[in-house]
């Protein structure tokens, strides 16, 4: 990209709600079921059918609002979208319009070693639509609504991005908080978080926007990064041939990397929004507001900071062990479990057997880590064991990988049980062992009087052979030491 | 015993005179009789109506009977009845058997009441003369040659005819108190959200109300009794104490202040309405009542305000009907447009299409606020206007309908013509009140007229109670058409 | 504001409902009085009056968030135009 261009992106984000029936519903909301069987009669529109709020979709949609600084609006009003569209069975999408029920609000994300806000505009409830299959069906399409009426909040950020990579930051960060609050399950294969990029370009210094392409559907951030990047050049090569952007929806098409054209502005729907006369007002009462902030958990930002702070971590690890909650309460649990006096080496303990056995393992395995074999707790135990010298550090990945293994449990203390593996740290046995090492070495203890350290390592391997890896290592240079000086 | 009121009907059967199979036997012979020349039912099940009365013999004979269990009634072909063809007088929908029933089918079944058939209707509710339905007029019993109202045209020209006791309206701007009114019978539109619209096909939905059609008005009460109550599964449901709305038939009018808008006493009413709107207004003052002038400035704007809403609600109500889940498919198309197109161009008659036209309009791009928001405003002024009156009065009485019934092609070449047929009632469904329309005396010809009754937000009660003492004094209400005495 | 034909047929097409041009001739000259009515409406000064949505000024009123509704397929698809593998069909979708 030449220098001159500023990419300008916004994004609108479509979390799926994580509640158990749908937003105007109760069928169920579970993904991969038969087509068409968990839509009832208000999901397939039957006449006469009427839609009434799922309580489980406003909470989830107040903790985000709270959680991202926003402002909860008492009354929001629910509206009809209309348009015709086989998967859309009333021929209407409820949605929120002129009134969303959170506005406002703001993101912190890390884009390499800066931070930077992005705003929020706002963040509505809607229904979902239905699935058309384009499989052969004798030239006909299949149309399945078990994801009609599906809730989804429909987070909107300004076009504060300046950069794919900004973008990407952005929509990982919500996908971490919206996941962290429990409002989502995140999953994108599933298509419970997807991301509509709207991107522009314009002269570096330029005070207006340029005209905007909407890429609709991303479902992974490897696509979002790589459409952004393609429709920027697109639109850089574009108006750098004379011709003008149009307004228009595209789509991405990952197989062959490009953004292709869906709909001008011209041929935009005129959705004919209006207040959807079978829901009234939805009021959120200040004693609602409490409740949900209450139970709001610490939020991953302030934890990351409070890590920083509290455990002097550096901006990296805290990020690391914070980039969902189940890593972060896995920390928590290790890191109580150790308990450790010295609050500092022991969350960075945590934090290096984190991100370098436990996630090299759970890696190997292609496994989250919820659903690790090392537990949280076993890993702090384990780490205990190393702290107070019951484990060298050799032993205790032996350990952890007899625990990963499923070992006794993977109980750590059952495994150093059964496997004899406690370390020997009492010195007058650590001295005996010496002992018959310098006996049986004569040459080496000649070589090292002569001035020759290496001489020294070799003794002390010599000593660790003899106890089979169990001794001290600290312990038995010491001893070494002071006998060879003596 | 066809002649017998619903209260009559229920003696008789706790008196066990009569079986229930027996009287749904006669009204089924009835119908097969009738129904041909009058064409009030669209579709009547034998089998499954003395199933149904055998059921309700059955619980009677147990000890396990309701008020009204046994007591047959009609149903407007609007409500959803499970196995029973309901096509809302619509050819979309001329082939839709209900996989569901209604809550106000529910509600009656619930207490044992015997379903008769489905009544004739204007198509989606839209009409006043019952003309616009696919299956053919339903002819008013006073006179062939005229129209029984609409759009419970077929429901009121039953109860009118015999073929029912009583039979389900709805009222979206007159539909169950003009037809009522033009056929000589009894008809009252609850308080909005007194009785749930679930289950009831949607034309406006912030207008639509279910509501009894009966021949006294202490009928209406114990149909009422049963059909209203809260139900969850609309969102607009009220949910209030049960209460009995007769409890205050045997009160004296004394004292009771009418209030008389002077806006329906203009030019607009014709000479044989008023002069029975007079004498009725006359007999309450006989009977102890106070008038009260009252007036309602915004009333004249009612038609134009109804006419932006209703049909803006109903064009998006009307867009699930899109040939693919149920409904009429043409038989040839091209593309999925191209099915949408004639599908829908198939399957709504012109009044239907005429609404849906000026509701798509009112809500496009750049029309919304110069004509939606406008009349949402004054419809908000047409509320505060009976909010004001009801300061002054206890009940506001005037006419139903500015004619007695109409001759078939009168109005229907017009729209407009045909619009202003709703004049007197449209107002009460812009505020959501409660009103009703019982017999007072007939016009030229013979013809019926309708007495208004305009209540306060829950004052059916008091509605009733009016009503009932009117009709003590009264006879208007047992007169039959000629022809169909039995 | 004056409808004209192509009112007519640009809603028309938005309700999706074929209409050719006779009956769009025909529904323009009806449109025309209605809308005739309905501009009566702008004679009303209406600033500062709140729009009015509902019958009734109540809050909404919210659902438990619980699975209530069993699968219906059979039933709900035996009234169905067109149907396979449990599918409702419709001429392909182009996106």
């Amino acid at each position: 990209m030449s220098a001159k261009w500023e990419v300008v992106i916004g994004l609108e984000t479509h979390a799926q709600l994580s509640t158990a029936s749908k937003i105007f519903s109760g069928a169920p909301t579970a993904f991969g079921a038969e087509p068409n069987t968990q839509a009832c009669g208000v999901d397939i529109a039957l006449p006469g059918v009427l839609p009434v709020l799922n309580t489980g979709a406003v909470e989830r949609a107040i903790r985000f609002g709270l959680a991202v600084g926003a402002k909860i609006n008492s009354p929001s009003i629910f509206a009809r979208k209309n348009y015709f569209y086989p998967d859309l069975p009333k021929g209407y999408q409820i949605s929120q319009y002129e009134k969303p029920i959170v506005e406002g609000g703001t993101l912190t994300i890390q884009v390499g070693e800066s931070e930077k806000t992005v705003r929020l505009t706002r963040a509505h409830l809607e229904e979902d639509a239905g699935k058309s299959l384009h499989e052969d069906f004798s030239g006909r399409s299949g149309i399945d609504l078990n994801r009609a009426g599906t809730p989804l909040l429909e987070i909107v950020s300004e076009p504060d991005m300046r950069s794919a990579e900004e973008a990407v930051a952005y929509a990982r960060t919500l996908h971490t908080l919206v996941r962290w609050i429990d409002v989502c399950d995140g999953n994108m294969q599933e298509g419970s978080f997807r991301c509509d990029a709207n991107v522009s370009v314009r002269l570096l210094g330029s005070k207006e926007f340029g005209t905007r392409r909407e890429i609709k559907n991303l479902n992974s951030f490897r696509f979002l990064q790589q459409a952004i990047d393609y429709e920027v050049q697109w639109q850089i090569s574009e108006i750098e041939d004379g011709r003008k952007i149009q307004q228009a929806t595209v789509l991405f098409d990952p197989d062959s990397g490009e953004t292709r054209m869906m709909r001008t502005k011209e041929d935009a729907h005129d959705y004919r929004y209006f207040p959807d006369p079978d829901l009234l007002p939805l009021e959120v009462s200040a004693e609602r507001l409490a409740a949900v902030r209450a139970a709001m958990p610490e939020l991953p930002e302030a934890r990351r900071s409070r890590y920083m702070k509290e455990y002097l971590l550096s901006s990296y690890d805290a990020s690391l062990i914070t980039q969902s909650r189940e890593w972060s309460e896995y920390f928590e649990l290790a890191f109580q479990v150790l308990n450790a006096d010295d609050k500092m080496v022991a969350a960075k303990h945590v934090v290096n057997w984190m991100s370098g056995e436990l996630a090299a393992y759970l890696n190997r395995q292609e496994i989250d880590i919820t659903r690790s074999v090392v537990s949280a707790p076993a890993l702090g135990m384990l780490l205990k064991r190393n702290a107070d010298g019951t484990l060298n550090n050799k032993m205790t990945k032996e350990v952890f990988a007899a625990m990963c293994a499923g070992e006794q449990g993977g109980d750590p203390d059952a495994i150093i049980a059964a496997r004899g593996l406690k370390q020997i740290s009492d010195s007058g046995e650590i001295e005996k062992i010496v002992d018959q090492v310098l006996a049986a070495n004569a040459q080496q203890v000649a070589d090292f009087r002569a001035g020759r350290e290496k001489a020294f390592n070799s003794l002390v391997g010599q000593a660790m052979k003899a106890t089979k890896g169990k001794a001290n290592p600290q312990q038995v240079n010491e001893i070494l030491r002071r006998k060879l000086s003596g | 015993m066809s002649n017998a009121t619903v209260k009559e009907l229920s003696e008789l059967l706790a008196r066990k005179a009569c079986s229930s199979v027996e009287l749904s036997h006669d009204f089924i012979n009835k119908i097969n009789e009738l129904n041909n020349s009058l064409g009030c039912y669209i579709t009547v099940d034998a089998e499954r109506t003395l199933a149904q009365a055998k059921a309700a013999d059955a619980r009677r004979a147990a000890g396990d009977a309701g008020a009204l269990t046994g007591v047959p009634l009609a149903h407007k072909d609007i409500f959803c009845t499970k196995g029973w063809l309901t096509t809302c007088g619509s050819k979309m929908l001329g082939n839709f058997v209900a996989p569901y029933d209604a809550h106000v089918v529910e509600r009656c079944a619930a207490e044992g009441m015997v379903t008769l058939g489905k009544t004739n209707m204007d198509e989606f509710a839209m009409g006043s003369s019952n003309e616009t339905s696919h299956f053919g007029p339903v002819r008013n019993p006073w006179d062939p040659q005229r129209v029984p109202g609409g759009s419970s045209g077929g429901s009121a020209a039953a109860v009118a005819a015999r073929l029912a006791p009583a039979a389900t309206g709805t009222d979206t701007g007159g539909s169950i108190r003009q037809p009522a009114a033009l056929t000589g019978i009894c008809g009252l539109k609850p308080t909005y959200g007194l009785v749930s619209r679930y289950g009831m096909i949607a034309f406006a939905s912030s207008l639509d109300q279910a509501g009894p059609m009966a021949r006294t008005a202490e009928d209406l009460g114990l149909l009422l009794n049963v059909m209203a109550g809260h139900d969850a599964r609309d969102s607009t449901s009220l949910q209030r104490p049960a209460e009995d709305y007769n409890r205050d038939l045997a009160k004296p009018l004394k004292g009771l202040r009418i209030g008389l808008p002077k806006e329906f006493f203009g030019a607009g009413m014709s000479a044989d309405v008023q002069k029975a709107t007079d004498a009725a207004i006359a007999e309450c003052k006989k009977l102890g009542a106070v008038p009260v002038e009252v007036s309602l400035p915004n009333m004249g704007l009612s038609v134009p305000v109804y006419y932006v809403l209703a049909p803006a609600e109903a064009s998006s109500n009307l867009s699930r009907f899109d040939g693919v889940r149920y409904g009429h498919r043409a038989a040839e198309y091209g593309d999925l447009l191209d099915m949408y197109k004639r599908s829908r161009a198939e399957g709504f008659g012109a009044e239907v299409k005429r609404r849906i036209l000026i509701g798509t309009y009112v809500l496009s791009h750049g029309y919304y606020d110069a004509y939606y928001i406008r009349a949402q405003k004054l419809r908000r002024l047409i509320a505060r206007d009976f909010v004001e009156a009801f300061k002054t009065c206890d009940v506001i009485l005037g006419p139903t309908s500015p004619t007695t019934a109409f001759k078939f092609g009168e109005k229907s070449a017009d729209p407009v013509q045909m619009y202003l047929s709703d004049i007197y009632t449209i107002a009460v469904n812009l505020a959501g009140l409660p009103g009703m329309s019982i017999p007072c005396g007939f016009g030229d010809g013979g013809l019926p007229v309708g007495l208004q009754i305009i209540g306060n937000y829950f004052d059916e009660a008091r509605m009733l109670n009016v009503a009932h003492q009117y009709q003590l004094a009264t006879d208007w209400h047992r007169k039959a058409p000629g022809g169909v005495q039995s | 504001m004056a409808l004209n034909l192509d009112d007519v047929r640009r809603a028309a097409h938005l309700a999706r409902i074929a209409i050719d041009d006779a009956e769009a001739e025909a529904t323009l000259a009806q449109l025309t009085r209605v809308f005739g009515m309905i501009e009566e409406m702008q004679a009303v000064d209406v600033s500062g009056i709140k729009p009015m949505s509902h019958a009734q000024d109540l809050a909404l009123r919210l659902r438990e968030d619980k699975v209530t509704e069993p699968n219906q397929r059979e039933l709900f698809q035996s009234v169905a135009p067109e149907t396979d593998a449990g599918l409702y069909l419709v001429p392909k979708v182009i996106e």
